[in-house]
Formats: C-alpha cells, structure tokens, sequence
C-alpha cells in the first residue's frame, strides 16, 4: 500500500520548507555568522542532496507515465548535482565559483519539465495548475542563483532565492490529487476527495 | 573623543543588529503560527482531530502539521545557535 502522490508532494515541500528556512536565515546573518558552526554550512547542501537521492524512489514508485520519469529523474540527477557541488565548495573540494552554475541549471530543468510533463491546462485541477505556477516559477526564480555565481554576497539577491524556495514549499504543500483551483474542476479530472 | 559620525555608524550597526536578530527570531514562530493558522482553517486537512475510519497514510502526512514541526525544529535546532553565533559576532567586533 503506497500513500497517495499529493502526499509525497507533502513530504518533499516540508522537506524543502526546512531548506527555504535555512537560506532565508543565512542571507538575514551572513554568510560568516551562519559558518561559524561547521556543520551548518553543510546543512542546506546536504538535505538539497538528500533530496535529489529521494526522488529517485518517488520515480521508481511514483511515476504513471515516461514522461513523468523522465521528469522525476531529471529533478533528482540536477539536484543530487547541484547539491553535492555546492557540498565540495563548502568542503573546499572544488574552489571554482563557476560549479553554482549548478544550482541556476537546476531551476531551469525543474521548471522545464514540471512545464512539459503537465499535460493538462492551468485551470484542468488544482495539481494542474500548480505544476504550470511551479514550472514558471522555477524558471523565473533561476535569474537569483545565476546573478549569485557573480555577486556571492549580495544579501538581496540571497533572500531573493530563499524566497523562491520557500515559495516553491507552500505550492508543494498546497496541491491535491483531485481538487478544484478558484472554483475550476475539469469532469474529466475524477471526483475531488476531501 | 567620540565624533558625530562614529556615533551615528556605531547607531546603525546597532540597529541593523537588532533587525537581524529580530527577524531571524520571528522566522521560526511565523512558520509555526503559518500552520496553526491553516489547520484552523482547513480542520479537516488534520485527521488526528478525527481519526477514526483513516487510514495509515492519512495519519502521517498532515500538511499544516508539518509545517508547524518544520517551524519548531527550525526555531530548536537552528536558529537558536544562529542567534548565540550572531551575538558572540556582534560582541567580538564592538
């Protein structure tokens, strides 16, 4: 017996609500105060990571279609990817700034295939709809982490991507299986639960 | 001999450190409130007030109660040692 995908949706954007916290706090302090305890600075790339690893069982287990998988499975290659570069700079591993042109990559293929595999129009259901807002979100908000590679400390910019994070979260948290969006629900979509 | 302009440097540090101090406190408890608010809201969306007939699932994803546990572990584990680094900062540079 598998929970439902809205749940998983569920999971992943508490999961990433934590994360969201975690930027937010850093671009509010800095980065020199957030370091000061070492295992915070490793705190956000590693549950981005950890997050990538977990999407490969959600494309196992989860995905009805190839192009679900194809997306599940890109999310978890770009942010196992951009997780573990940002892990190796923090580390040291790695000292060139051009490897968080990961994290903009990252964006861009998200919000690309939330937008392709979304078969269905904005107002279709609820879970339509937010796969569409999700998309262009992710597209929209790669212009933060690609102006970061070239101004690391710029506070605003900072806060601009924990604000896309944490908005990414509350849009994960919100979506339903079968549930109408301003009162549309297309007959084709199944009876709505709960 | 303190001059006008240090003064007024040393003021808006000061203030800026309260700011920051301020919001990074408030980041916790407003997630927390954030789901209160939503489970008070939308009372059906927490199947722990009616658990009878739910199934496993249904029983352990709760959205609004994950939020209030992702606010509170936030405020626990993370921003409490953030505000004792960014005193023991402030303090280091006066």
């Amino acid at each position: 017996m598998q929970p439902r995908a809205e749940m998983i949706h569920w999971a992943f954007g508490a999961m990433i609500l934590f994360v969201g916290l975690c930027l937010l706090c850093e671009a509010l302090v800095g980065q020199e105060v957030w370091r000061m305890r070492r295992w915070r600075a490793y705190l956000w790339p590693t549950l981005a990571f950890s997050l990538g690893v977990l999407l490969w069982p959600v494309m196992a287990f989860f995905t009805n279609s190839a192009i679900h998988m194809y997306a599940h499975g890109s999310w978890a290659e770009v942010l196992m990817l951009a997780g573990g570069a940002e892990l190796a700079l923090v580390r040291g591993r790695l000292t060139s700034p051009l490897w968080r042109l990961t994290w903009p990559l990252a964006f861009v293929t998200a919000g690309t295939a939330f937008l392709v595999h979304e078969q269905n129009p904005w107002f279709f259901a609820r879970s339509a709809f937010l796969h569409h807002l999700l998309g262009w979100t992710f597209v929209a908000a790669a212009i933060f982490p690609l102006a970061l590679v070239w101004r690391p400390r710029s506070s605003v910019l900072r806060g601009g991507f924990a604000v896309m994070v944490v908005a990414v979260a509350v849009m994960l948290l919100c979506d339903r299986d079968v549930a109408p969006i301003f009162g549309h629900l297309s007959a084709l979509a199944g009876a709505p639960h709960r | 001999m303190e001059t006008p302009i240090t003064h007024d440097a040393t003021a808006a540090r000061a203030h800026d450190h309260a700011l920051r101090i301020y919001a990074v406190s408030l980041l916790g408890p407003a997630t927390v409130a954030g789901g209160l608010i939503w489970a008070i809201l939308q009372p059906y969306r927490v199947t722990l007030l009616h658990p009878r007939g739910q199934g496993l699932w249904w029983l352990v994803f709760e959205p609004p109660l994950f939020v209030v546990l992702i606010g509170a572990l936030f405020t626990v584990f993370v921003a409490r040692p953030v505000l004792a680094d960014l005193e023991q900062a402030d303090a280091a540079t006066r």
